[in-house]
């Protein structure tokens, strides 16, 4: 196929070009995100992603030092400053009316009400004069327009890992998805090995059966599961949320395995027996190291899928501050800080790097347990 | 710290657990059904008929509970009250037909049963066939695959971000009213608007979903005999019929499997639905309704009755799979 895709090559540019438009939509998203994670707060929130190499304009809205810091010069009282804080930038306009915030250029000597006069110099410095003593407790409002050099920052990250309690939710989300994980693997891989070389009647009817499993929504096991702990005794603890993701990983596991482990040499596991080697012996020793492929496919799904669950940790764990998983912090989060981008963004990409580093270190075994899951005849 | 300790301990007596009771039970069969003396031929016999329900015997437990019980258990449930305490027959279901909330999360389903895997599997079978035939193929398969490593509620907040809204005037930060802005448009509140709402959510989960098509059709299209090919390029079709004509065919079964794998998601649809809207502006579907009357309602009958119908819904599919798979068997 490749030979009749090179020989035209206006075809060849119209898939390579294509590709890449795809490819770009498929990554934009994820791009913005972690571009607006490391930027500075202010400028997130008032320009685009996709401009944050340029300079950004700011319209602030700031006051001047308190009446309390004036200084008496002459006959007049001045109050004076600077209007970044250490950040820098430039001014390029500024007023004193909030109807018109740029009726004056950086330099120029403002005349506001009552003899009062308000300078905004370039670099921010600013000074306010009053014939009479300044009074009250706040200072003047200043309106400036300014021009800020793309500030990059690690500053969200620190603030959600260290006060927003993503750090906490980070280890109660390992907490859960550990054991989680390995534990359907040993229990599924032992059936797995039944199913698939073992006689037995009705081997046939439960294998149905599980592929039958593999589809009942979850949603129909949350309320009897939840009574049914709660009557045991299990309650809302990591014991419990570990059995339920083991519970509603089994299907798969079950089925990946099995397919794979039904698919190994049959002279392999009969001379086994012939040399006397019990069933027990024969699934230690030489059926679960060849099915490593296999295992690492499940053990990679699950860990991406338990993860990334939100449902089965909201009712399976109390919504406490000290066991909230990553995804219920977010959720959290949406409600709570909506509207504050440097918070949400950061704490999404902390809660996707885990998945996404697995993600593109075991790519291969993630696409081989796919591929042996769906793909059925062709 | 001390919780990770308590993880891996955990983990470490399960194991430790599972191993035990595994070469325990089986040295146990051993020893009461031993394979020498008298008795041999008959003991293996019975330890043979015995050993397999020693290996699956925690898998059917687990499942049993976990899986099995609440399918019936809902329906018990369904016909009680909100506390299940009295019996009320068939009132939770007469009441959800009457429920508005709940036919228009059920044409919602119906929209994005319709939408989702058709998109999904048409931008797998375009991102597959382009993927296949350039070099730089595997990078940009493994970029298109990427979301599928993101969490529903990741993803929530990466498109919301997209979505994000600013009053006119003010500069959008929002990818999506950032354009609509450059081409002369006017912003929009885009996950308020009804019915154009639960698109926006839609193209959240194709966006999630793609990658999981192309690498699956990806494979079928390489699987496609060679001969058929080129039987097909010295007739004289051009690339478009070959794909069209000739491979396509040969890959509605791997289709099938796409689509109905994600049908199934899609049924169960709850988390971006719960980030985005909350179900506001018509954009309820079924799992996040039922979410909302069994933990925030506090109606185990409503929300089992909610659940079962989701289940009714998956139904068709779970028939299909289990045809499938008995002939295979």
């Amino acid at each position: 196929m490749d030979g009749i895709a090179g020989k035209n090559s206006a075809l060849s540019w119209v898939v390579n070009i294509s590709a890449l438009i795809l490819v770009l939509l498929w990554t934009i998203p994820t791009f913005g995100l972690l571009i607006s994670s490391i930027r500075d707060k202010d400028q997130l929130a008032t320009s685009g992603w996709w401009t944050s190499l340029t300079s950004v304009e700011r319209n602030l809205i700031e006051r001047s030092a308190a009446p309390d810091t004036q200084v008496k010069d002459g006959d007049i009282y001045i109050l004076s400053g600077n209007i970044f804080d250490q950040d820098g930038g430039t001014v390029t306009a500024f007023g004193w009316r909030s109807q018109e915030p740029t009726a004056f250029a950086p330099g120029e000597v403002a005349e506001m009400k009552k003899g009062l006069t308000m300078m905004v110099a370039a670099n921010g410095d600013y000074r306010v004069t009053s014939p009479e003593e300044f009074t009250g407790k706040r200072g003047k409002r200043l309106f400036v327009t300014s021009i800020e050099a793309p500030k990059f920052t690690l500053a969200n990250y620190e603030e959600v890992l260290f006060s927003e309690g993503l750090g906490r939710s980070f280890l109660n989300t390992m907490t859960v998805t550990i054991p989680a994980t390995i534990i359907p693997i040993l229990i599924a891989a032992f059936a797995a090995y039944a199913l698939a070389w073992m006689e037995f009647p009705g081997r046939s009817i439960l294998l149905v059966t599980i592929v039958g499993l593999l589809v009942v929504p979850l949603q129909m096991a949350l309320i009897p599961l939840l009574n049914a702990y709660t009557t045991v005794g299990i309650g809302k603890t990591y014991i419990g949320i570990w059995l339920a993701h083991t519970g509603f990983g089994l299907p798969l596991a079950v089925y990946l395995l099995r397919n794979y482990i039904a698919g190994l040499p049959r002279e392999i596991i009969e001379s086994a027996k012939v040399d006397g080697a019990s069933d027990y012996d024969i699934f230690l020793k030489i059926i679960l190291p060849l099915s490593f492929p296999a295992l690492a496919s499940f053990a990679i799904f699950q860990f991406l899928w338990v993860w990334n669950d939100l449902l089965i940790a909201t009712v399976f764990l109390p919504i406490q501050e000290d066991t909230l998983v990553m995804t219920g912090r977010l959720r959290e989060m949406l409600g709570s800080r909506g509207g504050n981008w440097e918070i949400l963004t950061a704490s999404a990409f902390v809660s996707i790097a885990v998945p996404l580093l697995v993600f593109f270190s075991l790519q291969k075994y993630l696409v081989r347990g796919l591929l042996s899951g769906s793909v059925k005849g062709g | 710290m001390e919780q990770i300790l308590l993880a891996l301990g955990t983990m470490a007596i399960g194991v430790a657990g599972c191993i035990a009771y595994f070469w325990g039970s089986n040295v146990i069969l051993d020893r009461i059904y031993p394979a020498i003396g008298d008795n041999a031929a008959n003991n293996i016999r019975k330890s043979t008929a015995i050993r397999p329900w020693l290996f699956l015997g925690p898998a059917l437990i687990i499942l049993g509970f976990y899986l099995v019980y609440p399918v019936f258990n809902s329906i018990i449930l369904s016909v009680y009250d909100a506390s299940s305490e009295n019996f009320v027959g068939l009132d939770n279901y007469i009441w959800l037909f009457n429920d508005g909330k709940f036919l228009e999360s059920l044409r919602n389903n119906m929209l994005w049963l319709v939408i989702v895997p058709a998109l999904s599997t048409v931008f797998g079978l375009l991102a597959a066939a382009l993927t296949d035939r350039i070099r730089w193929g595997n990078i940009a398969k493994s970029l298109i695959f990427m979301p599928m490593a993101i969490s529903f509620i990741g993803a929530s907040i990466i498109w919301k971000f997209i979505y994000d809204y600013r009053g006119e005037g003010s500069e959008q930060i929002g990818l999506l009213n950032a354009l609509v802005v450059y081409f002369g448009g006017e912003p929009q509140a885009w996950i308020t608007i009804p019915f154009w709402n639960s698109v926006f959510l839609m193209i959240i989960l194709i966006w999630i979903q793609t990658g999981f098509a192309m690498v699956i059709l990806s494979a079928a299209l390489r699987g496609i005999p060679e001969e058929t090919l080129e039987a097909a390029v010295l007739d004289g079709a051009n690339p478009l019929q070959i794909f069209f004509k000739i491979k396509m065919p040969q890959i509605y079964g791997t289709i099938a499997v796409v689509w109905t794998t994600i049908t199934i998601l899609v049924l169960k649809v709850f988390d971006i639905v719960l980030a985005m809207t909350n179900g506001q502006w018509g954009s309820q579907v079924l799992a996040n309704y039922m979410f909302d009357w069994g933990f925030r309602g506090a109606d185990f009958g409503k929300s089992a009755t909610i659940a079962l119908v989701i289940m009714v819904l998956v139904l068709p599919v779970m028939v299909w799979n289990v045809r499938n798979a008995r002939k295979e068997a």
